[in-house]
């Protein structure tokens, strides 16, 4: 028999299967009306949480790309003072970064899709479920126990299918959802413990920004050296007191800056 | 003939197209039992593009039963085991 056939008869006799359990055949539409409305509420709750999930994604795959930016610019920096082999560890740091970047976007496209389809599921069976309901009261209002069942079974016989397809894709965008989740928590700690993001935090956690500072101290100190050099020698310094001295508006903005200075 | 694709939906497919269908349905199920991945996936994706272009698909408040079931487009193998087998994949 055909695959098609045969997934379609293990809907079906899942749905009989639901189908005996009350007495009253019209019991079993409040019953199963109830259950359509629980799974509408858990397949909504699906959407929420892969929603979640791609943003998780979304925040990381920026941090990374902060680092990878930051990296560039050290390596760049590195490369202008003449150090290439800093400039290398840098831009072998960025590609690493790069390939964890280039594997959340992968993951966030799937999360992407996962909530369209869990959102469109949602939109399919919330229409069936209000068509059930219509169907229901009908059936309750109008038809005795005994005439109800075939009406019935018309009703539960496209809702059941529908109910079916919605839990399993509910479960398997969970399953999907949960496999990413412990990788983004691998990702996180990494991003927690610094092992990537040092490089930014504070330009002294990694070893190429502490180099890279202290090569620009010690240029600045030498450049500062130059300029007193060169200061001693001329007449700019002097001058420049002068000019201080006779400018009557100098003694306020001392004031003024103390004051700035003493708030915290 | 109702078709419905897990998780897409469900269409009606005249007669017609049906013969064509079925031969790809076989190809999928040869692979499913063979194990052969590349061939499932590539068969699996002619007879769900096969439904979606011959098919016209239901409104959404439509309450009929499917008179065919197929997997969805993702799905693997092994998932198609599991909804052939009776505890599988369906929440009862």
């Amino acid at each position: 028999m055909s695959l098609m056939k045969r997934i379609s008869l293990i809907f079906r006799s899942k749905a009989s299967k639901a189908l005996d359990r009350a007495e009253d055949p019209r019991e079993t539409l409040d019953y199963s009306y109830q259950r359509q409305i629980e799974l509408l509420s858990k397949v909504r709750r699906g959407v929420a949480d892969v929603a979640t999930s791609r943003k998780r994604v979304e925040l990381q795959v920026a941090q990374l790309e902060q680092q990878s930016q930051k990296l560039h610019d050290q390596a760049q920096k590195a490369l202008s003072m003449g150090r290439e082999d800093l400039a290398r560890e840098a831009l072998t740091r960025k590609s690493g970064l790069q390939g964890q970047i280039s594997d959340l976007k992968v993951q966030h496209a799937q999360l992407q899709g996962e909530e369209e389809k869990l959102t469109l599921a949602s939109q399919r069976l919330q229409a069936k479920v209000e068509s059930f309901r219509t169907k229901k009261e009908t059936i309750k209002a109008t038809y005795t126990a005994a005439e109800a069942q075939t009406r019935i079974n018309e009703a539960f016989s496209g809702i059941s299918e529908e109910m079916g397809d919605v839990g399993m894709a509910v479960q398997r965008a969970e399953d999907k959802t949960a496999q990413m989740q412990a990788r983004a928590g691998a990702i996180d700690e990494l991003i927690a413990s610094g092992a990537l993001d040092d490089v930014s935090s504070h330009g002294q956690g990694d070893d190429i920004a502490r180099e890279l500072d202290a090569m620009s101290k010690e240029s600045d100190v030498e450049a500062e050296l130059a300029a007193l050099r060169s200061g001693t020698s001329g007449t700019a310094q002097p001058g420049a007191i002068e000019a201080g001295e006779t400018t009557p508006s100098s003694p306020q903005l001392a004031v003024e800056r103390e004051k700035e200075e003493g708030q915290p | 003939m109702i078709v419905r694709i897990l998780g897409e939906g469900q269409w009606d497919v005249s007669e017609e197209h049906l013969p064509a269908l079925n031969n790809l349905d076989e190809v999928v199920e040869a692979a499913v039992e063979n194990g052969d991945e590349v061939t499932f996936s590539q068969s699996l994706a002619a007879l769900l593009d096969g439904v979606r272009k011959h098919g016209a698909v239901l409104p959404d408040e439509s309450l009929v039963n499917s008179d065919l079931i197929l997997p969805p487009a993702d799905a693997t193998i092994d998932e198609v085991r599991a909804l052939l087998s009776d505890e599988g994949l369906i929440p009862g």
